[in-house]
């Protein structure tokens, strides 16, 4: 039963330059939270300070209740997985699987008898005794997991351990982290990665990290189908979320909208209240939610420039509406032959029609 | 690891402090030497060079002026005065008139003198000795001080050793043979060396392999192996003992190295530049001198250091080489070993002439010290 | 001439000689014997561009023959004959080294410097070693290194004379000048001591001052080897639960061990053919005897090229299985 709580942690490096502010963060027992953001966010600089491998600026960073700032790493009951795998390079899988323990100062049986089980879960035994340079990648990085597996710790963490994988073997690991997961149901992961894929698939929740602090928490779901704001809006899902201009002509229950590239009205599912009557807004509509319409409101209409066969989809590029916008894009389902340069009406249905206000969805108001 | 949370202070502390025990062990010595230069031999004598900067008490006999600067007045003759020299800050602690009691006195009290006149000595050194009688003699009265004197340095020694020409002990000749040995014996070996050195990393023959495995090898004989062999050599081509023979010799020995050096850097060199100056219609000789020279200068800089200050320490070459028995020829390092010997008590020419053979070293070291530690990681970090 | 004409004249010609024969042989070679033009010119060209890196290789391989090749076969040449008055040699066999094997004063140095071969490397890379973690982590430790990099510029035999006055001794009612006297008189010692005649003291006093030098050229290389150790292993091991001293002889030293072998070796060789600092301080005298000074000693003052010979082959000797790991190495390397 491992609960993490950060409350107001910061970090900031000599010279006052701020890395993180105001983090408050609940992670409970038995969680894969992943932290996920464009590079530069501080996704790993949290981990690290989750970790005790940089200092805590300001802020209180508990572990079940007790104050972990000034705890040193070792004695935190966390194991982490670092990017590159960081297995002692002169000794054996089994020495590195068992160097932890050797400095707890554990019995020789009962290291071997830790280092046998998770060598059987990891398919490691055969590998027990080589040295990290016979190995190859993912076997690595089946031996850094094994390794913080060993030490049966109240926390993983892990530092974005796909990162140096090639595509296949990534996914297939991706796999077994998540098989290893449901085997450990008790123990709290906590993961980092710049890959929302990875993000997505993994996370009981997911933290969405940009511009020095937090953007949004949520489940994956939640992230996807209800955005806080339009950065998480478009990181999430891929592509990503169109932003269209246009003005709120109707409030209430559900709000109607007109759109500068569109006609007439459409409708959100976002309820507003009375004073946003009249304001510009960021319509948000995922390519895979536009679809073709012949009436008479729409959203968008416009010459499709390029077209991308996927096979299971079509992915259409519209004609940019000026040249520093970003080209609205649409998922057809299917195959769709020869739209080249054809124009297309799209909309969307209500409740997959997002509004922000000043970046902010209004969803949330 | 200082971001590590809940590292010790107490273990930073104790880093700091023992590197700083460590640097102040290794730098003494070096200090000690330092310092004994600007030192005169009454100095060195009285103490070891670490109680320089504090004032030590001297016990030394001083002279009054002669009677013939007496002054009348009033009836009385005077002669005034201060006993030290001027500028001296020395502080008079006891005095006396007899050699065999020279702390009769404390500073400030007046001295009856045989002759019936009296002398009073302040502790600066001021003193009036009076008499009712012309004072005669025609030397003053001698005085015997103990004084605190602070700590006095000189430049002496460094003139004694470096300008004056009378003396042949002097550095100032062995100073410019050594220039004279040394660079010719650095500035050849490089161009002998660069263009070994390209031929082995860029140009593809058959035996490079095993050349390249044979410099290695060269690097590690001793030079002790080639001396006599050598110096019959130039003995019986003619050379026999002089410069000639001393920059030949550096320049073979120090081949290894920088053939070593050199092809290490140029195999680094990108290949792409050199592939295309050749599809552009470049020589190997034009591709050598235009692009791969100039390139490589960090480490023709490195070599050049590491040979430059190899020559100007060197003993062992010149002693065989270049030294003969007319004493013309001389290097600054033979010049302190013979003073070592003839003069191994007299610290303060010691310690002088040491300092003015490793002041240019020294130079060298603290201006080019990132190429030298370049030429010393050059292939050196597996 | 004047010697600094003649170093000018000799830079000129030296410089002057080597680039002229460089562009004209290599002119030669492209314009007269190998021609680019008619019918062979393309077999002219490859055959010219075979040629080429001997032309290139040609002065370098003619000094080291003959600086460093020949004296090898020479030196053993010499080594097993005699000289004849009058010039000439003879063949004696292994009469020299008989002839050596029994002075006593050959077994002294032999001794003294298995002595210098375990001490000093030892010495000097563990100094080296530490200076090189504790200024790794500090804000001046650059400052900390060039302090004690810096007697490696300093001669041998001015770090002789450096320490002679260390070890220096003034009669006992007059006030030491040498620190180590006069620490060990304020420690309670008696009587100044002659230091450097003390058997068997004084070696290791001489070995000290090479060690002083030594620590630095250690140092720099074992910095340079201690940063290019991945971070995360370390920062691996202190989440394992090590503590520094566990961190730097578990995970630091087991992997920058080839470069701690490379300094040792490397020292190894310097130490083999120390003859300054010996030469300058003692010259051999109260059992401080080495192979190197042993050797000048029977050259230069005895005018014994056989033995003198002798003892240059088994210094020789006693460097061949450094230069055989090394060139193995090399080999390695380049396969």
């Amino acid at each position: 039963m491992t609960n993490l709580k950060l409350t107001d942690v910061a970090k900031t490096y000599s010279g006052n330059i701020d890395v993180l502010n105001n983090i408050n963060l609940d992670i409970k027992t038995g969680e894969l939270i992943v932290f996920v953001g464009p590079s530069g966010c501080g996704k790993s600089t949290l981990l690290r300070m989750i970790a005790g491998l940089e200092t805590i600026s300001d802020g209180e960073f508990t572990i079940d209740g007790e104050r972990m700032n000034e705890m040193p790493p070792a004695q935190r009951g966390i194991a982490m997985v670092f990017q590159s795998y960081a297995l002692y390079p002169h000794m054996t899988v089994r020495d590195n699987m068992s160097f932890a323990l050797k400095l707890a100062k554990k019995t020789p049986e009962e290291i071997d008898t830790a280092i046998t089980k998770v060598a059987n879960t990891l398919q490691l035994t055969e590998y027990l005794d080589r040295l990290p340079k016979a190995l190859s990648g993912g076997q690595r990085q089946r031996v850094a997991i094994g390794r913080s597996i060993v030490r049966d710790p109240k926390v993983y963490l892990f530092d974005e351990p796909l990162s140096n994988l090639d595509a296949a073997l990534r996914v297939a690991t991706r796999i077994e982290i998540a098989q290893l997961k449901e085997s450990m149901p008790e123990s709290t992961m906590v993961y980092v990665t710049h890959d929302q894929v990875e993000a997505m698939t993994l996370a009981s929740r997911i933290v969405v990290l940009a511009n020095k602090g937090i953007a949004q928490v949520g489940t994956p779901l939640e992230l996807y189908e209800t955005p806080e704001n339009e950065f998480v809006a478009q990181f999430i899902g891929s592509p990503a979320m169109n932003l269209l201009p246009g003005k709120i002509v109707e409030t209430g229950e559900t709000t109607q909208v007109s759109l500068t590239h569109g006609a007439g009205v459409i409708a959100s599912a976002v309820p507003t209240a009375a004073d946003l009557k009249g304001a510009n807004v960021n319509v948000g509509i995922r390519p895979e939610d536009l679809l073709p319409t012949t009436g008479e409101n729409f959203a968008f209409e416009s010459k499709i420039e390029i077209s991308e066969a996927l096979g299971e989809v079509t992915q259409v590029y519209f004609k940019r509406q000026s040249p520093d916008s970003a080209p609205v894009i649409a998922k057809l389902l299917g195959i769709h032959r020869n739209v080249r340069n054809t124009s297309m009406r799209m909309s969307a249905e209500a409740d997959k029609v997002h509004l922000f206000a000043d970046g902010q969805s209004l969803h949330y108001r | 690891m200082s971001g590590i949370a809940g590292t010790k202070s107490s273990l930073t502390w104790a880093v700091h402090l023992s590197l700083v025990a460590m640097v102040l062990l290794w730098l003494f010595p070096t200090v000690g030497l330092f310092v004994s230069s600007f030192r005169t031999t009454d100095q060195i004598s009285t103490g070891g060079w670490w109680k320089a900067m504090s004032s030590s008490e001297q016990s030394t006999t001083l002279r009054t002026s002669s009677p013939e600067t007496q002054i009348g007045k009033d009836g009385v003759f005077l002669i005034e005065g201060n006993l030290f020299d001027e500028g001296s800050e020395a502080e008079i602690s006891v005095w006396g008139t007899s050699s065999r009691s020279i702390d009769d006195y404390k500073a400030g009290d007046t001295a009856e003198l045989k002759n019936g006149a009296t002398i009073t000595v302040a502790a600066n050194g001021d003193y009036i000795m009076q008499s009712t009688e012309t004072l005669t003699g025609k030397r003053g009265q001698r005085v015997f001080v103990t004084a605190l004197t602070p700590p006095e340095f000189t430049l002496d020694n460094y003139k004694n050793v470096l300008f004056d020409e009378n003396n042949r002990e002097g550095m100032a000749k062995a100073f410019f043979n050594t220039l004279t040995v040394t660079i010719p014996a650095t500035i050849i070996p490089i161009l002998v060396a660069a263009f070994a050195a390209y031929a082995l990393a860029w140009m593809d023959f058959p035996g490079r392999a095993l050349l390249i495995a044979a410099v290695v090898g060269l690097l590690v004989v001793p030079l002790q192996l080639a001396l006599i062999p050598l110096l019959k050599l130039h003995n019986e081509i003619g050379i026999g003992k002089g410069y000639l023979g001393a920059w030949l010799a550096h320049t073979g020995f120090g081949l290894p190295l920088a053939i070593y050096l050199l092809r290490n850097y140029m195999v680094g060199l990108p290949r792409d530049i050199i592939e295309n100056a050749k599809v552009d219609g470049a020589t190997d000789f034009q591709i050598f001198i235009k692009i791969i020279l100039p390139l490589s200068f960090p480490a023709l800089a490195s070599f050049a250091i590491f040979q430059f200050l190899w020559t100007w320490n060197d003993l062992l070459v010149a002693l065989v080489f270049l030294i003969d028995s007319s004493g013309e020829t001389t290097v600054m390092t033979k010049q302190i070993v013979e003073l070592l010997g003839t003069r191994g008590g007299n610290w303060e020419i010691l310690a002088t002439s040491a300092f003015v053979s490793i002041a240019v070293p020294l130079v060298v070291f603290f201006a080019m010290q990132k190429y030298l530690v370049r030429g010393l990681l050059a292939g050196s970090v597996k | 001439m004047h010697p600094a004409f003649q170093a000018i004249l000799t830079i000129i010609i030296g410089v002057g000689g080597c680039v002229g024969y460089f562009y004209f042989s290599n002119q030669f070679l492209d314009k007269v014997v190998f021609p680019p033009k008619g019918v062979h010119a393309g077999r002219n060209i490859t055959r010219a561009n075979m040629i080429r890196p001997w032309l290139f290789l040609f002065p370098a391989l003619t000094a080291l023959g003959l600086y460093l090749a020949y004296p090898v076969f020479e030196t053993l040449r010499l080594s097993l004959s005699e000289r004849v008055p009058g010039g000439g040699s003879q063949f004696v066999g292994l009469a020299n080294y008989e002839q050596m094997f029994s002075e006593s004063k050959f077994w002294e140095a032999m001794r003294n410097n298995l002595l210098w071969l375990i001490v000093v490397p030892a010495l000097s890379t563990v100094f080296g070693l530490i200076a090189a973690q504790l200024s790794d982590r500090v804000r001046w430790g650059n400052i900390a290194k060039s302090l004690i990099f810096m007697p490696m510029a300093i001669s041998f035999v001015g770090a002789a004379v450096i320490f002679k006055l260390v070890y220096d001794t003034r009669p006992v009612d007059q006030d030491q000048i040498g620190v180590l006297n006069a620490l060990y008189l304020f420690f309670g010692g008696n009587q100044p001591v002659t230091w450097l005649t003390q058997v068997p003291w004084n070696s290791f006093l001489l070995m000290i001052v090479l060690v002083w030098i030594q620590t630095g050229f250690a140092m720099v290389i074992l910095s340079a080897a201690l940063r290019g150790i991945p971070e995360e292993t370390i920062e691996a091991a202190i989440v394992d639960g090590a503590n520094p001293f566990q961190v730097f002889f578990k995970i630091k030293v087991p992997q920058i061990m080839s470069t701690i072998v490379v300094v040792w070796t490397t020292i190894t060789i310097v130490v083999l053919k120390v003859f300054d600092i010996v030469f300058a301080m003692t010259n051999g005298q109260w059992e401080t005897q080495v192979l190197a000074n042993y050797m000048y000693d029977k050259l230069f003052r005895a005018s014994d090229w056989g033995v003198g010979s002798a003892s240059a082959m088994i210094i020789m000797l006693l460097v061949s299985p450094i230069l055989v790991w090394n060139v193995y190495n090399a080999r390695k390397e380049m396969q």
